[in-house]
């Protein structure tokens, strides 16, 4: 058994080169290149605010993958939860347009988790009743939760004399606070170290989240001790989606303060990768979520001045997870255990 | 008669991979990464028919399609048959990878200025090109394949119940891998025509979820070789219905119609309910 310290010293390496790697793979020079990222992502205080704030929703879809994936469900839907959650907040504030701040910002929160949750929740409920594949299911919802809000923002959430598909501006009042109106980062971001912290006491410290750990290593086990595992589940799904509408809501209420057909900008898929370096671990994806968000942060820079650069954190997260799956797959068909197919 | 025709091109892509798709799982393997997969080939098919000058560029770039598509195939089956990782892990993994890949070359190669890029496509005869026309032999054959043949009763067995494969003597993995590079091909030669029949040029991310899909064909089609054609036709149907609607303008609001072919898939499999319930 490695030491943890260890684990993270030789992840961090194996990141780093695999960064360094597909520059190289893509003909960008190596030097230069890494100089734009690290300026990008810490170069002034308002680099290193516009890392913050790309952190906080990866670790917000990240938790939400990683309540599901522990119950054995495989959400791929985080990006669709995360839609649906925007838009159920866009609605709730044209709904309630005017009241004051400190009712209608939790009221927003609110509406973002709770759509996020039930568009969770309606997978795995397919899932359970009616045998649906949640890979499946949840990919599909992700591509009708983009016709969703392309159609709100087009229709129905429009701001009222414009006829660009963008929806109202929320108020200044209403949106998180900010110490510094010239930069990104807002008190919304606290929200998502509780929300970490909070996964992590829900899913070591509780009965439930024993339950929900059993049920995604053995659902059988959980059945013979007459536990619902569908039940389990369904739940899960639907704390799940509730993380990923809590991070459309820190993006809504606190950077973009509007829906466009922009709104989502990948992070229910990026957060996927998120989770799975990070162990399905809130702890290990404090790690994965900093170190992909000033990825995030710093590619944006290197696109300013080059052709190709903010698709390359897919490439780099995609690498990561087959080499980590990999270096998983070939240590455990090394070790000698008792094979179950 | 033409109207059916019409649909055939915005079926194909679909068709083939889902056929592909079809001896994959009937060996005991779901590709996740079927939409990376198709993803890669159209770019394979981009880079083939822009790069060669020779004769018949198209067909260079339909085999180069089919070539991407294998090596793409076999390279998560190594991951998933013989590590044994997570199938679902790696197929995401590859969907990023495939967007992440193509989206950087694309731009670095082609410049991200969005300017509309279009290639030579196949010829076609009355709106029908040989691809399209090479699922009439595609389907039976796949049908042949799977049923009628001793590598098809293997890789049935492999994907139903391994170890009586085994113990007649096959070699699982080996069956599965097999399996898998002849998903990749037609899933392969499925992606390409989207470039080079379907589309006429490539954008980011033009395979638009159809490799998804053409999962949840598979399912719909009990993995029948014929069923699951019949699903493909529906969907190709609605895609051309989509655009046809969009191009006349209808009442019916743009979005409904372009996630149609999404929710029909799902009500499907909503549908087709409980009969297959993954162990």
């Amino acid at each position: 058994m490695r030491s943890r310290a260890a684990t993270f010293g030789l992840t961090a390496a194996g990141l780093l080169a695999i960064l360094i790697l597909t520059l190289l793979v893509f003909g960008m020079p190596v030097g230069a290149s890494l100089r734009l990222i690290v300026e990008g992502a810490f170069g002034d205080k308002y680099g290193v605010a516009r890392t913050i704030v790309r952190i906080a929703p990866l670790l917000l879809t990240g938790l939400g993958v990683t309540v599901a994936w522990r119950a054995g469900m495989y959400n791929i839907g985080g990006e669709g939860q995360y839609v649906i959650g925007g838009v159920c907040g866009a609605w709730v504030a044209k709904l309630i347009a005017g009241s004051p701040s400190a009712v209608a910002t939790p009221l927003l929160v609110a509406a973002c988790i709770a759509g996020g949750a039930a568009y969770g929740a309606l997978a795995g409920w397919l899932k359970a009743r009616r045998g649906v594949n949640i890979v499946i299911s949840t990919i599909l919802l992700n591509f009708i939760a983009l016709q969703i809000l392309s159609w709100a923002v087009s229709g129905p959430l429009r701001q009222r004399g414009s006829t660009l598909p963008w929806s109202d501006e929320l108020p200044r009042a209403v949106m998180f606070y900010r110490p510094d109106h010239a930069s990104d980062l807002h008190a919304g971001v606290a929200l998502a170290l509780v929300a970490a912290l909070a996964v992590y006491l829900l899913l070591f410290r509780t009965r439930w989240g024993f339950l929900v750990r059993l049920v995604g290593i053995n659902p059988r086990a959980a059945q013979v001790n007459l536990i619902d595992p569908n039940r389990v589940q369904v739940a899960a799904m639907a704390l799940s989606g509730a993380l990923c509408g809590l991070a459309a809501a820190v993006q809504y209420v606190g950077i973009s303060g509007q829906l466009s057909v922009e709104f989502s900008q990948n992070w229910g898929f990026l957060g996927i990768p998120v989770a799975l370096l990070g162990g399905l671990h809130p702890g290990g994806l404090l790690l994965s979520s900093a170190y992909f968000g000033t990825l995030r942060a710093g590619t944006a820079n290197l696109a300013r001045f080059s052709q190709g650069g903010d698709t390359l954190v897919f490439v780099i997260q995609a690498v990561a997870v087959l080499g980590l799956a990999g270096i998983r797959g070939y240590t455990s068909l090394r070790r000698p255990v008792a094979e179950a197919v | 008669m033409n109207e059916i025709l019409a649909i055939l091109p915005y079926a194909a892509p679909v068709a083939y991979a889902a056929l592909g798709e079809t001896i994959g799982e009937r060996s005991g393997v779901i590709n996740i990464g079927l939409e990376g997969t198709m993803l890669f080939a159209a770019y394979g098919g981009l880079v083939g028919v822009s790069h060669f000058h020779g004769p018949y560029p198209v067909l260079v770039g339909l085999l180069l399609g089919c070539l991407f598509g294998v090596i793409v195939a076999v390279g998560s089956g190594f991951l998933t048959v013989l590590l044994k990782a997570d199938q679902v892990v790696v197929g995401t993994a590859i969907n990023l990878l495939a967007l992440g890949v193509t989206g950087t070359l694309f731009r670095v190669e082609y410049g991200h200025s969005g300017k509309l890029l279009s290639v030579p496509t196949l010829s076609r005869i009355s709106g029908i090109d040989w691809v399209v026309a090479g699922l009439v032999v595609a389907v039976p054959a796949v049908w042949l394949l799977l049923h009628r043949t001793r590598w098809g009763l293997a890789v049935r067995s492999t994907g139903e119940y391994p170890r009586a494969a085994e113990a007649a003597g096959y070699s699982v993995p080996r069956l599965r891998l097999q399996a898998a590079a002849l998903g990749g091909a037609l899933a392969g030669l499925g992606g390409s025509y989207l470039v080079l029949g379907t589309a006429g040029g490539f954008t980011e991310n033009m395979t638009n979820g159809r490799g998804f899909v053409a999962i949840a064909l598979v399912t719909f089609g009990r993995m029948n070789p014929w069923l699951v054609f019949g699903a493909a036709l529906l969907i190709g149907y609605l895609d051309a219905l989509q655009l046809e609607l969009q191009a006349k303008g209808t009442a019916v609001p743009r979005e409904v119609l372009i996630s149609l072919p999404y929710l029909v898939a799902l009500i499907v499999l909503v549908g087709v309910g409980k009969r297959r319930v993954a162990s």
